[in-house]
C-alpha cells in the first residue's frame, strides 16, 4: 500500500515536472524566484511574492489554530465529561469535514465586508489566514486530542498521585509527552493550509504583491494555479506547472522537517 | 444471480468492445466543443437541444477559455472551438460562426451615487490615478479596484478596448469567475469592477446590490448591445478550422437559426441575428 501510494507521488511530481519543463528549462529556474512581478503573458515570472503569501496566511494560520486548537484537545481530554468530549469529538469531525468552498464562502460574504468598512478592499491576508484557521483548526485539535490519549496512563495517573493540580497534570506532564505527536498533527494542518486552493482564492484578493500588511490582499501559489490554469496556454501554462513544483517542494521539505522533528523527540 | 451477474459482465464486455471496435461510427455520432466559459453555458442547451432534434448524436460541451477554444478547433481536440471575442489577426486560419454578442459592463455597489464614467475616468481609476470616488463625483469612500485574472477574454476585451497593458493596472483583488466580481463588487460600497452586462442585469433582477455604471454617457444595458450603440462589447463565435463536418456545420447553422433564439436570452446574452 505504501508502496502504491509512494508511485503516485512519483508519477505526479514526474508528470508536473515534465509539463513545468519547458518554462523552468527556457525562462529559468532563477527568474521564477527574482522577477519582480507576476505577468507571464508579458514575460515576467516572478513568484517569490506568492511564495511569501502562500506562507504568510498559512503560518497566520498556525498562529491562530495551534493555540486554540491544542486548548480544545486538552479541555477535551482533560476537564469535559465523557459525553460532552464525544460531542465536541464529532463537531470537530463534521467542521473538518465541511467543503473548504463553504467557508470561502463565508469568508468572503461575512469576514470581507467587515474587513472592509475600516481597511479596504477587505479580502486580505488577515481574512485569508482567519479562514484556514477555521478550516485547520479542527486537525490540529483531534490529532492533538489522539496524542494526549496515547500518553502513557502511568504518567498521568503519577503526576496525579504526587499531588500535582490538575492543570499541571495536563500542561507539564500530559502536553509534553504528546509532543511529536503534536507536533505532526500541526505539520498535516500546516500542509493543509498550504495547498487550500478554493477557499483562499474568494478570500485572500489575489494580488501578486508581497503584503505590506495583515490588511494587504495577497495571492497564493495554489490560487495562481487555479485562477489562471484554465484559460493558460503554452508558457503561461508551464509557469503555472513551475509554481506547482515550487509547491510540492515546499510541503516535502516541511515533511521532512516534521520526520527530524518527531524523530529527534524520540530518541 | 452470479450467473446472472457473469451474463450482464460478458454483455458489457462485448458492448465494450464493440465501442472500441467502431470508434468512427461513434466520433460521427458526438460533437466536441470547447472554449469559453461564457459560451459554454449556452452551447450546452443549444447542444442538449439539439440531441433531442437528432437522436443518437451527442454534445459534449467543456469550458476552459477562449485560448482553448481556438487552440482544441485547431488541433483538432474539439470539433467546434468556442470564442468569446472576434478572431485577431493570427488567427486566420480558422472561420468564425458569429453566435450572439455580449457587452461588458462596469459595475459599482448600489449605494454608490455615480451613474456614469468616461474612458479618462476608468483608465485613472484602474491605473490608481484616482483612489477616490469623490475625484469622479461620488462620496468620499476610498475605490477598490477589481480586475480579471490573467488570460480571461473579458479581461482581454476590458485592456484592448482602454488601450493598457495587465502590469498597468493597480487592481486589489483580481476575481476569475463573472460570479467573483459581482460578490466581491456587493459586499464593498467602494468597489468597482467589470462583468458580462448579462449577467449583471440578471443578478440586479434578483435584486444584488450592485448596479451598471454607463460608459461615456452610454447606459450599459443589454438594448444597447443589441442595437450597436454600448461601445464596449464582443461577439460570441462557434470557430472550426477548415470546412466544419456535415455534423458539425449543422450543429452550427442550428445554433444560428430562429429555434434557439429563446435560449441566447435566457442566458442574457443578445442575439446576433437581429442585429444583422
Amino acid at each position: 500500500m505504501a508502496l502504491v501510494s509512494g508511485a503516485v507521488l512519483f508519477v505526479i511530481t514526474a508528470f508536473v515536472l515534465r509539463e513545468a519543463w519547458p518554462a523552468l528549462s527556457e525562462v529559468g529556474a532563477s527568474r521564477f524566484l527574482r522577477d519582480r512581478a507576476w505577468h507571464p503573458t508579458e514575460g515576467s515570472f516572478g513568484l517569490s511574492p506568492m511564495l511569501v503569501g502562500s506562507l504568510a496566511s498559512s503560518l497566520g494560520a498556525l498562529l491562530i489554530a495551534v493555540p486554540v486548537g491544542i486548548a480544545i484537545a486538552l479541555a477535551c481530554h482533560f476537564q469535559a465529561s465523557e459525553r460532552t468530549a464525544l460531542r465536541c469529538q464529532r463537531l470537530l469531525g463534521i467542521c473538518g469535514g465541511i467543503p473548504s468552498v463553504v467557508y470561502g464562502y463565508w469568508g468572503l460574504t461575512t469576514l470581507v465586508p467587515l474587513v472592509a468598512e475600516n481597511h479596504p478592499p477587505g479580502t486580505s491576508l488577515l481574512v485569508s489566514s482567519l479562514v484556514l484557521a477555521l478550516m485547520i483548526m479542527p486537525t490540529v485539535a483531534l490529532t492533538s486530542r489522539a496524542a494526549l490519549a496515547r500518553v502513557p496512563s502511568a504518567h498521568v495517573h503519577g503526576g496525579h498521585a504526587l499531588g500535582l493540580s490538575r492543570d499541571a497534570v495536563a500542561l507539564r506532564i500530559a502536553l509534553p509527552g504528546a509532543r511529536s505527536g503534536v507536533l505532526s498533527g500541526i505539520v498535516l494542518a500546516l500542509a493543509r493550509a498550504l495547498g487550500e486552493t478554493m477557499a483562499v482564492l474568494m478570500v485572500s484578493g489575489n494580488i501578486v504583491q508581497v503584503p505590506g500588511s495583515v490588511f494587504d490582499p495577497v495571492r497564493t501559489l495554489a490560487a495562481n494555479i487555479a485562477l489562471e490554469m484554465a484559460y493558460a496556454m503554452g508558457g503561461h501554462r508551464a509557469a503555472l506547472y513551475a509554481s506547482g513544483v515550487v509547491l510540492i517542494i515546499i510541503v516535502c521539505g516541511l515533511m521532512l522537517v516534521a520526520q527530524c522533528l518527531t524523530r529527534g523527540h524520540h530518541e | 444471480m452470479t450467473h446472472f451477474t457473469r451474463k450482464t459482465f460478458l454483455a458489457a464486455l462485448g458492448a465494450l468492445t464493440l465501442a472500441i471496435g467502431a470508434p468512427s461510427h461513434a466520433a460521427d455520432q458526438k460533437l466536441v466543443l470547447t472554449g469559453a466559459s461564457t459560451v459554454a453555458p449556452l452551447a450546452a442547451e443549444i447542444g442538449k437541444r439539439f440531441e433531442g432534434l437528432h437522436p443518437g448524436v451527442k454534445v459534449d460541451v467543456q469550458s476552459g477559455g477562449s485560448s482553448r477554444g481556438v487552440n482544441d478547433a485547431r488541433q483538432g481536440l474539439a470539433h467546434i472551438g468556442l470564442v468569446s471575442r472576434d478572431l485577431n489577426p493570427d488567427e486566420g486560419d480558422l472561420t468564425a460562426w458569429r453566435l450572439a454578442l455580449d457587452g461588458v459592463g462596469l459595475i459599482v455597489n448600489k449605494s454608490n451615487p455615480v451613474q456614469n464614467l468616461n474612458r479618462d475616468q476608468v483608465i485613472a481609476i484602474y491605473t490608481g490615478q484616482i483612489r477616490n470616488w469623490k475625484d469622479v463625483g461620488g462620496p468620499d469612500l476610498p475605490i477598490t479596484v477589481v480586475n480579471k485574472a490573467e488570460g480571461r477574454s473579458t479581461l482581454e476585451l476590458f485592456l484592448h478596448f482602454y488601450k493598457l497593458q495587465n502590469s498597468q493596472v493597480k487592481a486589489h483583488v483580481i476575481a476569475g469567475e463573472n460570479e467573483q466580481d459581482i460578490k466581491t463588487v456587493s459586499a464593498n460600497r467602494g468597489a468597482i469592477g467589470y462583468v458580462s452586462i448579462g449577467t449583471a442585469e440578471f443578478e440586479v433582477s434578483q435584486g444584488v446590490p450592485i448596479k451598471l455604471v454607463a460608459n461615456q454617457g452610454i447606459p450599459a444595458t443589454v438594448e444597447n448591445v443589441r442595437n450597436g450603440r454600448y461601445p464596449l462589447m464582443r461577439t460570441l463565435n462557434l470557430v472550426t478550422k477548415g470546412t466544419p463536418s456535415p455534423l458539425a456545420k449543422q450543429f452550427i447553422e442550428f445554433a444560428q437559426s430562429s429555434g434557439v433564439q429563446d435560449l441566447v436570452k435566457e442566458q442574457y446574452f443578445v442575439s446576433a441575428n437581429t442585429s444583422r
